[in-house]
């Protein structure tokens, strides 16, 4: 009997389709684990919603919405789209609606909570809900029609994705993180690299990157044009479920599962030694320096040593979906106790989500901050997408630990963003200058 | 279906950031999205553009976000069609089940400059630049995207397969 080998995301949508097997270009239909939005994608999902002839949602514990864009309500126009969300969260009866004071960063709060699982198949109307591949679950990012049929069926349809191997060989040096490891392969393969493709992480390096570095690289699989971005489940994999199956033990964390979520059922899911992928591709991560990505393009990517000039910036922004977690806060906090943040420069701090801020809080990383001088701010997604808190004047520079730093992201049309680690952001807002630790 | 307009002409990895910025994330209309449709990247487009004229791009055009105000904004401002080298996956799923028609051709966008005019057969996947005499064809939808489009969008088939099963 021919065995066909598979690799994870094919492992994964082969059941989610009900298949034996499925293979690059086939076209599925699957059943979600979990369908999110937040409150810029889900009112437009919501509308369409009410345009189908569908009344109930498909699930009320699987479909998630997070108000972390716009909330707290930056003016009165997002004050109405996220009470929309609300309204239709309370006629749906939806279990997991996130609001002001539980809510944190989508992508850092849904992991956190307990929502994902290795083997999930999710989509998320927001590009960054690739995110969870770090825990083994395909999940992308879609639009909000597609949202809005998902809410109502809990299927989507798609063509299996071929992936690319990421091999990552070494262990990495002091100040290089899983942030650096992405802008490196943006900047080698550029920002479509992986157009419609998956980024799949392996090789023996992956064992030097914890949870959180995992998390912020498979984030940004989307600025290469991926579909997603996946590791297969290991130790860390275990050691961080079962530490999140401890502290949030509440109905939250496994309202819908039936193999509960073990250790034994998640060992599946690994790619066959000989499974297939359209290329490889070797980072030896121990060569890896620091990164920083240039304006307009998160590929326009140079080592921290390339850098002769000094380029002066404005503002510091430290958190996002993809660097707003307690060991980028650590990382930050260690750079900037005891000094202060540049005179003319603002820090912005922005714990990804409420357990992040309290962890933060008694670990004492707040009070280092407040103390530098950076403002420290509640959950929000604000100012990396040019929403608030924080926006750009004409000709100023931002550096930012967020993921895009296209024309106008963070504000005026004739600013500028750079994008780098929390060590290089918090080490530049000390200097006032873009700066290595 | 036949297209006729005239070609606005962009660059590669045109983002969803410029042809709809964040700071307009909080309208929710066609009409009032299309307003502010790719005003970062050329501030006077929308009084340009002319209902049933086409933008045309380079590669990986509509990356970035998932936002779908992107596409409701192309369409909003009137624009009948976008024909690129490539685009990138969301936009691409997004602009099909809002009713955005898309077309990937490099030969015509090569070929063709601001200002030309085209016609297009969507059918037949086929691009006649009226003004420089070339035609170009194009791989069509496959069944399964046509099913989508010829029920007018993902909601109205959503519906249709409602009755359907009801």
């Amino acid at each position: 009997m021919k065995i066909t080998k598979m690799n994870i995301t094919e492992k994964i949508l082969a059941k989610a389709a009900g298949l034996k097997t499925v293979e690059p270009g086939q076209l599925i239909k699957v059943k979600l684990d979990l369908v999110m939005a937040n409150d810029i994608t889900a009112p437009l999902a919501i509308q369409e919603f009410h345009k189908s002839s569908v009344k109930k949602a498909f699930n009320k514990n699987k479909v998630i919405l997070v108000m972390d864009h716009f909330s707290p309500a930056k003016d009165i126009a997002s004050a109405g789209q996220i009470k929309y969300c609300r309204d239709f969260a309370k006629e749906q009866k939806l279990t997991y609606f996130f609001d002001v004071g539980k809510m944190g960063i989508e992508h850092a709060l849904l992991p956190e909570q307990g929502f994902i699982k290795p083997g999930d198949c999710i989509i998320g109307a927001d590009s960054h809900t690739c995110t969870y591949g770090a825990l083994s679950a395909f999940s992308t990012g879609v639009g909000s029609t597609d949202l809005a049929y998902a809410m109502a069926t809990g299927i989507t349809w798609f063509k299996v994705p071929s992936s690319i191997k990421v091999i990552l060989i070494g262990k990495p040096k002091k100040w290089v993180s899983g942030k650096d490891i992405i802008l490196y392969l943006i900047g080698k393969i550029g920002v479509d690299g992986a157009l419609y493709e998956v980024l799949e992480f392996t090789g023996p390096g992956v064992k030097y990157l914890t949870i959180d570095d995992r998390f912020t690289i498979c984030n940004m699989a989307i600025e290469a044009g991926a579909k997603s971005g996946i590791f297969s489940v290991d130790e860390i994999t275990y050691d961080y479920l079962k530490d999140i199956k401890r502290s949030f033990s509440s109905e939250v964390a496994r309202s819908d599962s039936s193999d509960g979520g073990t250790k034994r059922c998640w060992k599946d899911w690994q790619s066959d030694p000989d499974a297939k992928y359209s290329q490889t591709i070797k980072i030896n991560l121990n060569e890896l320096e620091p990164q920083v990505a240039f304006p307009h393009l998160p590929s326009n990517t140079k080592s921290i040593n390339q850098i002769k000039q000094k380029i002066k910036i404005d503002q510091v922004v430290i958190g996002s979906c993809t660097n707003g977690r307690i060991s980028d806060l650590r990382i930050a906090a260690s750079i900037l106790k005891n000094k202060n943040v540049a005179k003319g420069i603002r820090c912005i701090v922005i714990p990804a989500t409420q357990a992040i801020y309290l962890k933060a809080m008694k670990e004492n990383l707040i009070d280092i901050f407040i103390k530098a001088g950076c403002a420290v701010s509640t959950p929000t997604c604000g100012p990396c997408l040019g929403g608030y808190m924080g926006i750009l004047a004409e000709g100023e520079s931002v550096l930012a630990t967020t993921n895009r730093n296209f024309v106008g992201r963070m504000g005026h049309p004739k600013s500028k963003v750079y994008l780098a680690s929390p060590a290089i952001a918090a080490a530049s807002a000390i200097a006032g200058y873009i700066k290595k630790p | 279906m036949k297209l006729k307009g005239k070609v606005f002409k962009f660059g590669n990895h045109i983002d969803t950031d410029v042809i709809i910025p964040a700071r307009y994330l909080s309208l929710m209309e066609a009409k009032d999205l299309g307003k502010h449709c790719m005003e970062d990247i050329d501030k006077d487009f929308v009084k340009k553009i002319k209902a049933g004229d086409i933008i045309m791009a380079g590669e990986n055009f509509g990356c970035g976000s998932s936002r779908e105000h992107a596409p409701v904004a192309i369409k909003g401002c009137g624009v009948a069609l976008v024909v690129a080298k490539s685009f990138a996956r969301i936009f691409y799923r997004n602009a099909i089940n809002v009713g955005l028609p898309i077309l990937e051709c490099a030969e015509a966008v090569n070929t063709t400059e601001t200002g030309d005019e085209l016609e297009i057969d969507l059918q037949k996947g086929v691009i006649k630049n009226l003004t420089n005499k070339k035609t170009f064809t194009t791989k069509p939808f496959p069944e399964f995207i046509m099913q989508i489009i010829k029920a007018g969008g993902l909601i109205n088939l959503l519906r249709k397969e409602n009755s359907l099963s009801s």
